[in-house]
Order: C-alpha cells, then sequence, then structure tokens
C-alpha cells in the first residue's frame, strides 16, 4: 500500500478505486481490474471525452504525484470519477466485468424491482445512451423487462452512460439461465370488487397480443419463457368457474 | 365533547402524524359517529368498544352504560365535572388499572378499527376529497417507471380484509402496482386502503390529466407514434368510424387518460450496441404486452367489434347509441352519418333510432338494451 503513497495527500492516492466504490453513492459500480485500465487499447479514445486525461488515469491507477493547488486537485478528482465510469462501461461487458455484475446482480446490489407482480426481482442498471452526461442511470427489470427510476435521489444523479445501453442485455445473453421465467399475472383494477370496464378492455386485448406472440414463438419453435405454473393458474380460473354448476355437472364437463 | 381533545392532539390527528403513516387521511368524527358507516366491524374488531372510544377520545365508562345511551350522556358530563360521588371514582379507577394492562392490545384494536374505517371513508365523498388533496400534493409519491413521467400514484391494497397484504401504490399511467419505496410503509395494511379506491378514484375525478410530467424530448417518440398510426395497414382502422381526434370516451375514460404511459414510444425495446434483441433470443422481448396499447383507441370498444364482426347474423343488434362505448364530441352527427351509410350496405334490418343520448357517461351500458 505504501508504495503508492506519495508525499502530498494519502486520502488521494492510496488506492483510489478501493475507495471510489465503497463510497457512498457509488454501490452500482464493480471495480474495475488493474490490467484492464492500464491497458491503453481499452482506453482508446476517452482521451478526447475527459479533461486533464493524464492526471485522471494516473489518479485512478493509484501513481498520481502532482504537485497543485486544491481547486486544480478537485478538477482532476472529478475527472477522475468520469473516466472511471466511462472506463466502466466498457469493462461490464467484458467477461471478467460480467462475471463481477453477475454477482452484485445475485446480490441484489442494484436493488429489486418495484413492482408487485416482479416478486423482488433483482434489477440491473442501465443507461438510456451510450453518450455522457445525456440521461441518469435507470434500472432494469428482467422479468417485467422495463425500466424504473433507482429509488434513492444519490443513484439518481450517477451518469447512465457509466453503465450503458448493451450491459444489462448483453448478461442475459451471456448466462441465459440468469433470465428469470416471465410472469402473466397481472394487476386487474377493480371497484366493489367489479373489474373496471376501460382497464379490463386494455387487459384483454394485451392478452391477445401476448398469445399471438406465443403462438408466433410457437411457430418458429422458440420457447416462451413463461412461467410454467401460468397454465396451472388459468386452468383453475376455469375450475372456479365451473364449480358453480355443482360437482355432478363439473364432473360431467370434465 | 370531551375537553381532551382539545387541550392535547387528537388520538386520530397523532396517529396520522406517525412516520409510516402519511398516506392515512384524517377521518372526520361525523363519519366516525354515524353506526352506518361502522356497520359490521364489530365483529372485527376486538375490544371494539374500547377501541372506538379510544379514537373518539371519549373518556372510558362503565359497562352498563352500553345499554343506556341516555345515561352514557349524562355520566359522560359527570366525568368532565370536578364533582364526582365517591362510589363513581372508585369503580373508575378500577377499570383504569384494568386498561392500563390492556391498553396496548386496545391501542392494537384502535388502529384496526381506523384502519377499517379508513378504507370505507375514502371511497366517501369527503374522504375521496381528502385524498385528492393529498394526491395533489404528491403525497403517495410517483410511479418508479420511468415511462410514466413520474405520475402521481394513490395507495391501494390487494385485499380487503386486514393482515393479508401490505399497502401498494397504483399508477394510472401503466395499470399497475409498486411496493411503496420506503421500507416504513412496509408495516402498514393494505386492506386499510382497500382494493376499491384507486380505481374509483380516478372514475370519480374524471377531468384529472393523469399523464405526469412529459419531458419536452418526447416529440420524437409521439412522432414515430403517428408514423406507426400511419403506416398501420387499414386492416385496423377500416372498421372505425370516428377519426381517433373526435373520441372524448373510450369505455368510460377519456383516451388521454387512459393508461397514457403505455403504447407505442413508452415500451422498452432491449439492444445491443443498437441492434434490437430478436423475440426469438433465447433471452429475447417476451413482456412487452404488459405495456402496449392500440394506437387507435377504438379498437378496445369491444361490443362495437363484436357486432361489426358478427353483422346481419341475427336480429338482436343493439342500436348505436347503446353499442357504442365510444363518446364523440362535436363529430357525433358525422359518425352517425358513417355507421348508417355502412349498415345500409350490410342490409341490417336495425334502424338508427337513438334518441339524443348526449355525451353522458351512462352511455356507456353496453348491450344491456338490445333491440
Amino acid at each position: 500500500m505504501d508504495d503508492f503513497n506519495s508525499d502530498t495527500d494519502s486520502d488521494y492516492t492510496s488506492y483510489w478505486r478501493d475507495w471510489f466504490i465503497s463510497s457512498r453513492g457509488n454501490e452500482y459500480f464493480c471495480e474495475i481490474d488493474e490490467e484492464y485500465l492500464t491497458d491503453r487499447f481499452n482506453l482508446t479514445g476517452l482521451n478526447t471525452e475527459v479533461q486533464y486525461y493524464q492526471y485522471a488515469l494516473d489518479l485512478v491507477t493509484d501513481v498520481f504525484d502532482l504537485d497543485c493547488d486544491d481547486e486544480m486537485r478537485e478538477q482532476i478528482e472529478k475527472s477522475a470519477r468520469h473516466l472511471y465510469g466511462l472506463v466502466h462501461a466498457r469493462y461490464i461487458v467484458t467477461t471478467r466485468g460480467l462475471a463481477k455484475m453477475l454477482e452484485k446482480f445475485k446480490k441484489s446490489d442494484f436493488g429489486k424491482c418495484p413492482r408487485v407482480m416482479c416478486d423482488s426481482q433483482p434489477l440491473l442498471p442501465m443507461g438510456q445512451s451510450d453518450v455522457a452526461n445525456t440521461t441518469p442511470v435507470k434500472l432494469y427489470c428482467a422479468r417485467c423487462e422495463d425500466l424504473y427510476n433507482p429509488k434513492s435521489s444519490r443513484h439518481a444523479v450517477i451518469d447512465g452512460a457509466y453503465f450503458g445501453t448493451s450491459f444489462h442485455n448483453i448478461l442475459f445473453q451471456v448466462y441465459p439461465a440468469m433470465s428469470p421465467a416471465k410472469s402473466q399475472r397481472r394487476y386487474e383494477p377493480r371497484v366493489f370488487g367489479f373489474k373496471v370496464h376501460a382497464a379490463a378492455a386494455l387487459g384483454r386485448w394485451q392478452t391477445d397480443e401476448r398469445e399471438r406472440m406465443k403462438e408466433r414463438l410457437k411457430g418458429a419453435r422458440v420457447e416462451t419463457g413463461f412461467e410454467a405454473e401460468d397454465e396451472e393458474l388459468e386452468d383453475e380460473e376455469e375450475d372456479e368457474e365451473m364449480e358453480g354448476d355443482g360437482f355432478e355437472g363439473a364432473a360431467v364437463a370434465q | 365533547m370531551s375537553s381532551s381533545s382539545q387541550v392535547t392532539e387528537s388520538w386520530i390527528s397523532s396517529f396520522c402524524g406517525l412516520l409510516g403513516h402519511e398516506y392515512f387521511a384524517e377521518v372526520s368524527e361525523d363519519f366516525i359517529e354515524d353506526d352506518f358507516n361502522l356497520t359490521g366491524l364489530q365483529s372485527q374488531v376486538p375490544m371494539y368498544k374500547e377501541a372506538l372510544e379510544m379514537i373518539l377520545d371519549v373518556e372510558p365508562e362503565d359497562d352498563e352504560d352500553e345499554e343506556d345511551e341516555e345515561e352514557e350522556e349524562e355520566e359522560d358530563d359527570e366525568v368532565l365535572g370536578d364533582e364526582r360521588p365517591a362510589g363513581y371514582r372508585r369503580t373508575s379507577d378500577r377499570r383504569h388499572l384494568r386498561i392500563a394492562s390492556d391498553l396496548s392490545v386496545i391501542e392494537g384494536s384502535a388502529e384496526l378499527l381506523y384502519g377499517l374505517i379508513h378504507q370505507r371513508y375514502i371511497t366517501s365523498r369527503p374522504g375521496i376529497q381528502q385524498m385528492t388533496e393529498k394526491y395533489e400534493l404528491q403525497h403517495f409519491g410517483t410511479c418508479p417507471r420511468v415511462n410514466c413521467n413520474s405520475c402521481k400514484v394513490l395507495p391501494v391494497g390487494l385485499n380487503d380484509i386486514p393482515g393479508q397484504e401490505t399497502v401498494k401504490l397504483f399508477c394510472p399511467s401503466c395499470l399497475d402496482v409498486y411496493t411503496p419505496p420506503n421500507s416504513r410503509f412496509q408495516s402498514v395494511d393494505g386492506a386499510f386502503f382497500g382494493t376499491t379506491f384507486p380505481s374509483l378514484f380516478f372514475m370519480t375525478f374524471t377531468d384529472l390529466d393523469i399523464g405526469g410530467v412529459r419531458p419536452a424530448s418526447t416529440g420524437a417518440a409521439d412522432a414515430l407514434a403517428a408514423v406507426h398510426s400511419a403506416a398501420a395497414p387499414d386492416g385496423k382502422s377500416r372498421n372505425n368510424p370516428t377519426p381517433p381526434n373526435l373520441i372524448t370516451s373510450i369505455n368510460g375514460v377519456a383516451p388521454h387518460n387512459l393508461a397514457p404511459g403505455l403504447g407505442p414510444g413508452n415500451i422498452y425495446e432491449p439492444r445491443i450496441y443498437g441492434f434490437r434483441v430478436s423475440e426469438r433470443a433465447r433471452s429475447g422481448p417476451r413482456m412487452k404486452w404488459l405495456r402496449m396499447r392500440p394506437t387507435d383507441v377504438t379498437e378496445l370498444d369491444e361490443t362495437r367489434r363484436y357486432w361489426e364482426e358478427h353483422d346481419g347474423e341475427d336480429g338482436t343488434r343493439p342500436d348505436d347509441d347503446d353499442m357504442n362505448m365510444v363518446d364523440v364530441a362535436e363529430g357525433k352527427g358525422v359518425r352517425r352519418k358513417i355507421i348508417g351509410r355502412r349498415r345500409r350496405a350490410n342490409g341490417s334490418a336495425a334502424t338508427g333510432a337513438g334518441g339524443g343520448g348526449g355525451v353522458s357517461p351512462m352511455d356507456t351500458n353496453g348491450v344491456a338494451a338490445a333491440g
């Protein structure tokens, strides 16, 4: 550790990346390997994106030893965080990066889906743009395939480009087994027990769309990926309706 | 009535002021004092009478008081008076001792009872009005879904029976339910809000613009949606006699308030390096249906679609006004004419009766009055 300490300020020079990923608000980031950071090829083009690029890179790789005033140091610090984020977006689509993010995903480090029907499905961070300073980070739920805003305001200010538009989709391409079974369960708005007509009509229309998609997939001999229990659920519903006819009627019908 | 409620905060306002109880409205005492509103709750709440007294900040009374209402009022006054008969004081002290040991039980019962009354109150006229103010002030927060553009949400229960589920949030923009972001709401029972409230709320206040704040950059998405609808083959819109911009109500909801967070432009499209992930990929998109909405909302008018498909098969076709779940503003006459023309072409025997139904929401009763 002492090797990396310069004679200026130990706070800034000792294992900058450790400090960065463990500081509050940076929970979504994983640690980028030293080797990845020091391979110039991986940083292609970033020198035009980041101010004080060389100093920022030195800071990130713990070899920063420039004597400068606080204002300058702050600028470099800011650039270092930006640089780390941009490299992060590239790193997490590599094999090692994916594995690290998968571990964090399994631990629900990125939070859980707020949608009730998703049963606390772990989320993944994503950006809606690969260009820096466009939109803040969003969270992707693989169960309902939708995007959500982070709960905490300290995460809502992280740039989405630090995760990118592709990472979360690549993760499920590389680890298809991690893709959760999709659920057909949905919320049905009701008033005094009666379904609300407008919502129910839209729901039926959506169900038709879903069945059409299933037919398409069946035609292409692709697994639909829906929960097995969904089919049972529908059967149960039909059974319930039949029960009204009495036991004999139900027995005959079956 | 009771002097204590003026001196200190009432039980109701202190309950609503507790951490995690931010979603609750303060039920008016008038509502609680009307026995009709409490029908059936006695059997659901243990120590019902004590709990009710606690909610209303009424001093505890002797058990016999239950039998005689008038006596109860008299003794109520006596409790407040400085001079009390010695005998009364003794029984009262004894009661207080008992109450001290049962206080936590009664407190629990009072919270349950208040919650159940609250479930009924927020569907009543003053209650729903009170909830409107809380809704406008964003007391219930906003939808976490990105494409709902921070649309304001309402609390909902997934069950009307207490003890089953905690409170959830209903988003009118995507018609879905979400877990509140703060864990302190995970101790609040969903039954205290009930399954009916949010839907009834939006049926009551149809003029509310529920869409949320649209960022200025959605112009592109809208343009895309317009292109989609224009490019849609005539097959779908052929049956539509009304230009979409004339429709004021579809299935009883204004089209701009029917799930505005869904439909083209609001569905996430997974991409890798800019290329869309195929539906046929093993981990390709499968859930788009959940966020879909027809570009042409008249597709959702199931009654009319049914009769158009079964036209001329039998003579039970309902007349125009009963059949159409679509309300049209100014262009009503135009639409009538078109329908009439098409029907004549189909050789249907039904006559375009109707009779000035106007744009009343009661039009939406469907096939009930089939000819």
